[in-house]
């Protein structure tokens, strides 16, 4: 039996890499006592199977990640109360917000996700500037950058991976240093557009500030969900457009 | 309130692996600070992974915070790139816990592990915001004290200490808490450190280094003596007599991201009677005390239940000479068998088929290396150090680890041993390839590692009157293993830069007169020393010849039984003619047998107050020859101090 957990990563804990918390999550199920499957061999492995990578210092609401259970032991795990069992075994800020059986043919997240929806701050401008730079940015046919890959250079095209771009406003007052937001929708495939590479490409380039993963889409047969809904019917992606 | 957060949190985007400066562990504390309680900051002076696992500061960090008069946090040293940031927007160090600034704190405690961190202290004191020396501080720094096995020749550092504290810290932190907690009640005010360090210097087991005067004759150290009537002469050790009254730490942290030892640990006992002469650590937590085993299986049990871990170490200098090792470990290994798999280990395997005999039943998820600690290379150098480990015992231990498929073997060396030969050190050589030999009848291609450390002579053992080989002449002896195992397949040879050694020893040995040695190395960005990418053996050697002292005179030369230890006037409860005798033994390659089965020699740690050993049984462990029941009758060689003059420093390397 396969199970789908859908959780949040906010605050502090954001600093913690993906292969750290990775490994919190095998602990927790350790400690949740799941009858998780395991690889065969001398050393087995617990079979979970975590998505798409999320940057050290990035927040999200979409974090996903995939585990088998043996059966037939699965059979007697309440899968709906989980979220509460699993999130007190978590580090703070780590909260589990849906579990549900998926089928074991569904296609692997990592596969799957196709786009991100991110909130970004950008530091140092206005939303009136950074508006500009987005609509220069949105209009181009194409954005060449210089991208590592295996320690070669390679040429490469941004544009076909920005599906949307929106100014949302001024920066809120917490934020550490003040700007402007923006919220984009970048494709993950073939490969994905991270939001630094992004605001390197405007003009002029850009910085990060706080960055928080909203949405993960999957897009197929021209209809777009998130990989597992938090309870109600996922919504459309913000802004949506073809390239 | 989240103290610094909201300022640290940009910079933390900005640093490599910044999860180390975040907290949030599982059993991590957010203690509620409040004006009656003494808060302290408790602290590692290296980066936090390998700082997080030490256990001493855990089982503080929750012995405090169960007093209603205290609190703790912790704190390690932030890396270069964040020190970098701190300073330019002239931010302090500051707490995991709550990210509160270390000089709210009353009292900042380092655990001394490592002479190399030593610079790392200064560091993190004045990144705190503290005068780096005790002499300059007012009411309202915080206290800067020290514990852990450095302590125990804690002069080096002194001018930098306010109080150090000797031997086991789980009862004497109440102690000082209570003095703390009145010096904070009186409010602080002008002129009441002097009072409260004089107080502190009451408690049995804390040395004020700033109550004591060191008097010289040219270069040698005469006394060091108190410099008041009700400051005792000779600070002694604390040993906690039971463990099991301190079933600590209870809720060991689980970092979230990767440190060393990352794993339960359950510390099965304190103390060993080995009587390895090289060993500090054996020598100074005399004599042994197990925790009963009872205690030990609830400590495993709830600590992999509440942590999620699936490996547990048994921690010990010895964990293999533990009374009734293999029916303990046969009830871990059942007690888990429904759960998910769950490895234990022993980080000190004993060098026989008895030890991998457990680690056969311990180890059955993951079979990797095997690591063994022969630490010399023939028998009459292992008499001399008193590790009495037979070549039978080492080549019973490969066969058996072969035979249950292990693949990868470590052995670890010490050169540079007192009267060692050049026979001694290829002996070392010679030991790697009859391993390999034995491998072959079970693998193909057995693999063979040798580690190779010089030694470092440490105060309160038999060896701390010997003069530490040179640089130029470890870098010999390592050379000719190197020379020796060029073409042995299967033998590799890795061993420790001799030149970190070489300011280990000085560290290790030194006297108040080195303070500003290590002030202007740290001054001239000397920080983490004991990481190899950042060590700088010029720093030293400049900064020693700035100060007109003779590193030399300080590593290289023995000392004569009559002449003053800068350590002399603190204890480790061991008696001094104890050691010399030791040390005699030693030259004349006699061993000693371990008291924890034998009669007592009194040495001086149990007789002087007044415990005793606490083993559940008084026989040997099984299969064990080492220390025990071998025949070591008076087979004395008359041998010389050196098994080679001390080269010249500087002269010609062999490649
Ligand atoms: S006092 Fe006696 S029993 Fe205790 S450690 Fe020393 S020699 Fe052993």
């Amino acid at each position: 039996m396969r199970l789908r957990v859908r959780y949040r990563k906010l605050g502090k804990v954001r600093f913690t890499s993906h292969r750290d918390l990775a490994r919190c999550w095998e602990r927790a199920l350790r400690r949740a006592e799941l009858p998780v499957a395991s690889t065969e061999g001398f050393s087995p492995r617990p079979k979970v199977h975590f998505g798409l990578a999320l940057s050290t210092g990035h927040e999200s609401l979409g974090e996903y990640l995939d585990v088998d259970l043996r059966e037939p032991e699965a059979l007697a795990v309440d899968t709906e109360a989980l979220p509460e069992r699993l999130t007190p075994l978590l580090p703070p800020g780590v909260d589990v917000e849906a579990v549900a059986v998926i089928d074991r043919s569904e296609t692997s997240l990592q596969e799957a996700v196709t786009s991100c929806t991110w909130v970004i701050e950008v530091p140092g401008t206005s939303p009136e500037a950074l508006a500009a730079a987005v609509d220069t940015t949105l209009s181009a046919t194409e954005l060449p950058v210089v991208r590592e890959r295996k320690g070669k250079k390679v040429a490469d095209d941004l544009r076909p991976g920005i599906l949307g771009l929106t100014v949302v406003g001024p920066t809120p007052p917490d934020a550490p240093e003040q700007g402007a937001v923006l919220e984009a929708e970048l494709a993950t495939q073939p490969r994905s557009v991270r939001p630094a590479e992004l605001l390197a490409a405007f003009d002029p380039p850009r910085t990060e500030g706080r960055v928080r993963r909203t949405h993960q889409w999957i897009t197929s047969d021209g209809a777009t969900r998130e990989p597992l809904s938090p309870g109600a019917p996922s919504p459309a992606p913000a802004g949506a457009c073809a390239p | 309130m989240n103290g610094l957060w909201p300022q640290l949190e940009p910079l933390l985007a900005k640093v490599a692996k910044p999860a180390r400066y975040i907290g949030l562990e599982d059993g991590a504390q957010r203690p509620d600070h409040a004006p009656h309680k003494v808060a302290w900051l408790l602290a590692y002076p290296d980066t936090y992974e390998i700082g997080l696992p030490n256990q001493g500061l855990q089982i503080l960090y929750e012995i405090l915070n169960e007093r209603p008069d205290a609190v703790a946090e912790r704190t390690y040293a932030p890396w270069v790139d964040l020190e970098e940031l701190l300073r330019a927007r002239g931010l302090p160090l500051f707490s995991l816990d709550t990210h509160r600034p270390a000089c709210d704190f009353d009292v900042i405690g380092f655990n001394l592990s490592a002479e190399l961190t030593y610079t790392n202290l200064l560091n993190m004191v004045d990144l705190a915001g503290v005068p780096v020396r005790a002499a300059d501080r007012r009411p309202e720094h915080p206290l800067i004290a020290a514990g852990g096995h450095c302590t125990y020749n804690p002069e080096p550092v002194a001018d930098f200490l306010d109080f150090v504290v000797l031997g086991d810290g789980e009862e004497i932190v109440a102690e000082i808490t209570e003095v703390i907690g009145a010096w904070k009640a009186s409010g602080r005010t002008d002129g009441s450190r002097e009072h409260v360090l004089r107080e502190l210097a009451h408690v049995s087991g804390v040395y004020v280094p700033s109550m004591y005067e060191c008097s010289y004759d040219g270069a040698d150290l005469v006394a060091v003596t108190p410099r008041h009537p009700d400051v005792p002469d000779r600070v002694e050790k604390r040993t906690v007599p039971d463990l099991a009254d301190f079933p600590y730490p209870k809720r060991q942290l689980v970092p979230l991201t990767e440190v060393v030892h990352d794993r339960l640990n359950v510390e099965v006992f304190r103390g060993c009677t080995r009587g390895c002469r090289f060993c500090q650590a054996g020598m100074i937590t005399r004599p042994v005390r197990e925790r009963p085993a009872e205690q030990v299986r609830t400590m495993v049990a709830e600590g992999l239940r509440r942590t999620g871990y699936d490996e547990v170490a048994l921690t010990s200098l010895s964990t293999a000479d533990y009374s009734g090792i293999e029916a303990l470990v046969g009830d871990i290994v059942r007690s888990t068998d429904d759960g998910p798999p769950v490895s234990v280990s022993l980080p000190s395997l004993r060098v026989d088929a008895f030890g991998v005999g457990i680690a056969t039943q311990l180890q059955r998820a993951r079979r990797t290396g095997l690591t063994f600690a022969p630490e010399a290379g023939t028998w009459r150098m292992r008499q001399v150090i008193n590790k009495l480990i037979r070549e039978e015992d080492l080549y019973s231990a490969i066969d058996a680890a072969y035979a249950n498929g292990w693949r990868r073997v470590k052995l670890y060396f010490l050169t540079g041993l007192p009267t060692e030969t050049d026979d001694d050190t290829l002996g070392i050589a010679e030991l790697a390839r009859n391993c390999v030999e034995l491998g072959k009848a079970h693998t193909k291609s057995p693999s063979v590692t040798v580690s190779v450390g010089g030694f470092v002579p440490k105060p309160f053992t038999p060896f701390q009157w010997f003069g530490q080989n040179t640089v130029t002449e470890l870098r010999r002896k390592i050379n000719l293993l190197r020379d020796d195992t060029r073409r042995n397949q299967g033998v590799q040879l890795k061993w420790h830069d001799p030149k970190a050694t070489q300011i280990e020893g000085l560290a290790s040995r030194g006297d108040r007169r080195l303070g500003p040695v290590i002030e202007e190395v740290w001054r001239r960005g000397g920080t983490f020393q004991e990481w190899s990418e950042k060590f700088d053996l010029e720093l030293w050697v400049e900064a020693m010849a700035h100060h007109g002292l003779d590193l030399d005179w300080y590593v290289h030369r023995h000392r004569s039984e009559q002449e003053v230890l800068p350590w002399d006037h603190l204890s480790a409860g061991l008696h001094k003619d104890f050691l010399w005798q030791e040390w005699r033994d030693a030259l004349a390659e006699v061993g000693l047998p371990d008291c924890r089965w034998t009669p007592c020699y009194d040495c001086g740690a149990c007789t002087g107050y007044s415990i005793e050993h606490i083993v559940a049984s008084a026989t040997p462990p099984a299969g064990g020859s080492q220390g025990t029941g071998q025949d070591l009758s008076g087979r004395s060689v008359p041998v010389t101090l050196l098994g080679r003059a001390p080269e010249p420093a500087g002269s010609a390397v062999g490649s």
